[in-house]
């Protein structure tokens, strides 16, 4: 056990504290609106949480990546305990009313359980990357991560929770990238998803499946896994309708909407329309801190959570809106560097898989504001108001912190 | 796990690129939505924000010939709500039910505007009486959306007696609201119903100008002028050549008990001085909606005030139109004033194996045209038109204008009633190639037959008898003198007809109307109608004074009997008018 008297990464942790200033910050203004209601408090809750999650990150920065790595197991097998009991008890709140997110007790609102999933498959599909010996280079040899990661994104599907499961599919290949699998393996195990989504194009589907055929021609997988991919492409295609009238049908106008906002503006498409038009009408300079038109009046939806960043648009234009994605990009290459110090492969591999977790909310929320990606509806970091998140969030850095102290110490010998 | 530090350093490049590119993207979209297409979001967002309160612009001042006000508005209420759909319309409406009393028809009407204009506020009450306003301006906080405001309400000061002259103005109605002529209207809105104000409505309409309040998501109000408003505006005075004091004259004159219609003109300019029709309604009642008893007893009165007898009415000319028969003969070179027909009037003329009546039974004997027209004798003229001939008859009687409207600006003036010419086709399609004898051309030469005029086209005919021979256009609302010649005649014939028009209130049939001072010209006509075979109508045209004609006075009393009760009436007008006049005169030029 060592002592620090300071912390190490400092940048790191600035950023995130400046970022959660800002983002406490925008939670006030929204619940700065014309006929108030309980947004206006929340913003008093919100720094709760966050002194709460710095406090939680300064603890977990003192432990080691050892017991990290130890607790990685119990704590993948709790949370998806935790993930598996909500099929059956979970409630929802909020601005995720809809969906069985939320664990309660008795009444008691306690937590999302996902947001410790993306940390603990994190930490486990680091653990078991790790321990390969070398980059694996057949498809079959990937199904340890893939169950992994797969259990966890089932139940979160199960809720159904569209956002987060987004963002199991965006660590689940940026660990596998950061372990060394080549890029065409790494889209031969992507394309039955692929497949997925663009067999609603009977055109586009087949372009697509051309082009796997060249990538397996090319790289010659062993007959049943060339079997395996093409029947699981060729069954994607078939099965996606078939999907695609199974989702609720708000998940369907949510798509459906992300496609073409204008196709149902009073209802889903509201959301979207009214996010651009208060980000539009921000302008350069913005309508200034709390004063956001928009979102005074109601019509911004979600405000204090999925749409924060909309109100970020509206009152501080593109001035604000530029400064929070640089100090986010920044935060991010940050990261990645501790990523690629840190010597201890378990390491360098959770530094990375937080990197993508942060990377995926970040896109996704910041890119459905403007409609660059569908209305999943999950928070952005250190902004949208929200407990489970924000601890998340802070312990990530926490982790992060520890990561970079432990790889650096080693390497420079800098300990304090 | 190849996790040789080069190899990491590699990938950690590739995705700190990836990285960087990713959010260089979500930067440009920003940029392309903020700067690029920001000033589009603005427009959109102020849109959302702001909503467009209309304020009823008041209604053109009309005033008369010397500047007293026909119409004027005064200050009144008008109660809206903004509402999001019709569901939320009819949930507040029954609350405000609650409160004040609300019936179906209004809770209906609302409904119709909403629909047809979902985005501007939706008139619940177009005129609500202050009773109201202050009980629901007290309870305001109750009924979210609800916008009181003030409305200009028409008021006439004069009511009753100006009805037939202005009409009067309502709200637009759904089948106004589909024409092309109302295209820049909406719903709520008042509009010129009848008369001047229907007229003249592209003259009376005010600017409706806008307040603009900030509206929440869920349409309620939380900030009152978020812009300045947009003021509206009043359109310049509408100057009429009414002379509010005769009209008012006229309107006593005739009173609860009699009925019919009244154009007082000046004869060169064709101003009208005076346009009245008996019995009238009071058009103040009809502001801000018909009261439902009171249309009731108006459609049951079975004197139709709603009937506009000075412009819409027609009636068989009678007597009066004997001056056409004179001066188409005259014209023709058939008869001069002092010529007599070959046979004397002995009461009855015999044609063919019919027997034609002379009012007086016992018969005026040997008369000249002059004495004919002086004592109204229907033999002498069953004579003269004869000798005219129905072809040339109706071919003058139609170029003496007894097809024509008179042209007055006011709107639905009905179109007098006359044979067409060739008559023999309009005869045989009338009654059938068999079915007529030339007896029709005893009845038309004494303004009987197929022959009904309005009393406003009448009043024009006899501009042209006050004057040389050319009628004018009436004109209510000042404007250009409109004067067409219908006649030509030698100033001695003129002089002689004008001659035989005094005598008539001389000495003649209307020898009862005699006024002291002032010499009036004029004819008298008994009109038999088919609604009422025991009381003719009672016709009077005519002009005075006499040897200077300063006022043309047409009047017809329904069922009023012989036509010397008419003129009694008529010359009563005239004598105001001229006795008035003096008074007035200083004043004509008026504002």
């Amino acid at each position: 056990v060592r002592s620090r008297v300071v912390p190490t990464e400092w940048p790191l942790v600035a950023l995130a504290a400046l970022l959660t200033a800002c983002g406490v910050a925008m939670v006030y203004s929204a619940g700065q609106t014309d006929v108030p209601n309980f947004v206006a408090g929340l913003w008093r809750t919100q720094i709760v949480w966050a002194v709460l999650g710095v406090i939680g990150a300064f603890v977990t920065s003192r432990l080691s990546v050892r017991l990290l790595e130890w607790g990685s197991l119990p704590l993948y097998i709790g949370s998806t305990f935790l993930l598996l009991l909500l099929i059956f008890i979970g409630t929802g709140a909020g601005t995720a009313a809809s969906t069985k997110s939320w664990l309660a007790i008795g009444g008691v609102r306690l937590g999302q359980p996902s947001e410790l999933a993306k940390i603990a498959v994190v930490l486990m599909l680091a653990r078991v990357l790790s321990n390969w010996r070398a980059a694996p280079t057949s498809l079959f040899a990937l199904w340890q991560p893939a169950l992994i990661a797969g259990i966890p994104w089932l139940l979160i599907m199960a809720q159904p929770d569209l956002g987060t499961g987004l963002v199991f599919i965006v660590i689940f290949f940026a660990m596998l990238f950061w372990s060394g699998v080549s890029w065409p393996l790494l889209v031969m195990a992507a394309s039955p998803g692929i497949s997925l989504v663009l067999a609603f194009s009977t055109g586009v589907w087949g372009a697509w499946f051309l082009l796997l055929l060249a990538l397996v021609a090319w790289r010659r997988p062993s007959w049943l896994e060339s079997a395996a991919l093409i029947g699981a492409n060729v069954a994607m295609g078939v099965v996606a309708p078939i999907l695609w009238e199974r989702l609720n049908p708000y998940q369907q106008r949510r798509l459906l909407v992300f496609l073409d906002p204008s196709s149902d503006p009073r209802a889903s498409g509201y959301h979207l329309i009214q996010s651009q038009v208060a980000i539009g009408s921000g302008g350069f300079f913005g309508k200034g801190f709390t004063d956001g038109s928009q979102k005074r009046l109601a019509f911004l939806p979600a405000q204090h959570t999925d749409f924060i960043y909309a109100v970020v648009g509206e009152e501080l234009g593109f001035l604000g809106v530029s400064l929070v994605l640089v100090l986010f990009c920044i935060l991010l290459l940050r990261t990645v560097r501790i990523a690629g110090r840190s010597t201890s492969p378990f390491a360098s591999l959770t530094a990375f898989g937080l990197t993508a977790m942060l990377f995926a909310h970040i896109l996704e929320n910041v890119g459905m504001t403007i409609g660059l990606m569908p209305i999943t509806g999950i928070p952005l970091p250190f902004f949208s108001y929200g407990g489970s998140f924000m601890l998340a969030c802070w312990l990530s850095i926490g982790i992060l912190a520890l990561i970079s102290s432990e790889g650096r110490g080693k390497a420079d010998g800098l300990v304090i | 796990v190849s996790f040789h530090p080069n190899k990491v350093q590699e990938r950690a490049r590739v995705a700190s690129a990836l990285l960087f590119l990713v959010f260089l993207f979500l930067g440009g979209s920003f940029f392309r939505t903020q700067v690029l297409q920001g000033a589009r979001y603005h427009l959109q967002s102020e849109e959302n924000r702001l909503r467009e309160l209309p304020l009823p612009a008041p209604r053109g001042v009309i005033y008369d010939r010397t500047g007293r006000v026909i119409a004027e508005n005064l200050p009144g209420y008008a109660i809206s709500l903004l509402a999001r759909n019709e569901d939320s319309l009819r949930v507040m409406m029954r609350r405000i039910g609650a409160v004040v009393p609300v019936s179906p028809e209004q809770i209906g009407a609302a409904v119709r505007r909403y629909r047809r204009e979902p985005t501007r506020p939706t008139v619940l009450f177009p005129d609500a009486p202050f009773a109201l306003v202050s009980v629901l301006e007290e309870r305001r906080v109750e009924f979210p959306g609800l916008i009181i405001q003030s409305a200009p309400k028409r008021h006439y000061p004069d009511g009753p007696a100006v009805s037939a002259l202005v009409g009067y103005t309502g709200e637009i109605s759904e089948a106004e609201l589909g024409q092309e002529a109302y295209a820049a209207y909406k719903p709520g809105q008042q509009v010129g119903k009848d008369g001047i104000e229907r007229q003249y409505e592209s003259r009376l309409r005010g600017q409706e100008g806008a307040r603009y309040v900030e509206v929440d998501a869920r349409g309620r109000v939380v900030r009152d002028q978020a812009r300045p408003d947009l003021v509206p505006e009043a359109p310049p005075a509408l100057y009429t050549n009414i002379d509010l004091d005769l009209q008012r004259f006229v309107y006593e004159l005739f009173g609860d008990s009699l009925a019919g219609g009244v154009v007082a003109m000046e004869p060169r300019s064709g101003e009208v001085l005076a346009l009245h029709s008996a019995p009238t309604f009071d058009p103040n009642e009809f502001i801000g909606g018909i009261p439902h008893d009171y249309w009731q007893q108006l459609q049951a009165d079975p004197r139709r005030p709603l009937y506009n007898k000075a412009i819409k009415g027609t009636y068989p000319p009678g007597s009066i139109w004997k001056l056409h028969t004179a001066i188409v003969a005259m014209e023709r070179g058939l008869v001069d004033m002092d010529d007599r027909q070959p046979l004397p009037c002995t009461g009855s003329f015999q044609f063919g194996n019919r027997a034609f009546r002379c009012w007086k039974r016992d018969g005026h004997g040997h008369t000249t045209l002059a004495t004919a027209i002086e004592g109204s004798c229907d033999v002498y003229f069953y004579q003269l038109g004869l000798k005219i001939g129905l072809q040339d008859l109706v071919a003058g009687g139609i170029r003496l204008g007894s097809r024509e409207r008179s042209g007055i600006d006011l709107p639905a003036e009905s179109r007098p009633l006359f044979p067409t010419d060739p008559p023999k086709a309009y005869y045989d399609r009338m009654f059938g190639p068999q079915g007529w004898s030339n007896g029709v051309t005893l009845n038309l030469s004494i303004g009987q037959g197929e022959n009904s005029q309005t009393v406003v086209n009448m009043a024009r005919f006899y501009t042209a008898l006050a004057t040389d021979g050319a009628a004018a256009r009436p004109e209510v609302v000042r404007g250009e003198t409109e004067r067409t010649q219908l006649f030509s005649l030698t100033p001695a014939q003129l002089r002689g007809l004008q001659g035989a028009l005094a005598s008539v209130v001389g000495t003649g049939t209307a020898i009862g109307s005699r006024l002291e001072g002032i010499a009036v010209a004029g004819k008298t006509g008994t009109a038999q109608n088919a609604q009422d075979l025991v009381n003719d109508h009672s016709w009077f045209v005519g002009y005075a004074p006499a040897e200077d004609p300063k006022v043309v006075v047409a009047v017809l009393l329904e069922f009023g009997g012989s036509g010397g009760r008419a003129a009694r009436v008529a010359t009563r007008i005239m004598e105001h008018y001229l006795k008035a006049r003096v008074v007035a005169m200083p004043l004509t030029d008026g504002p």
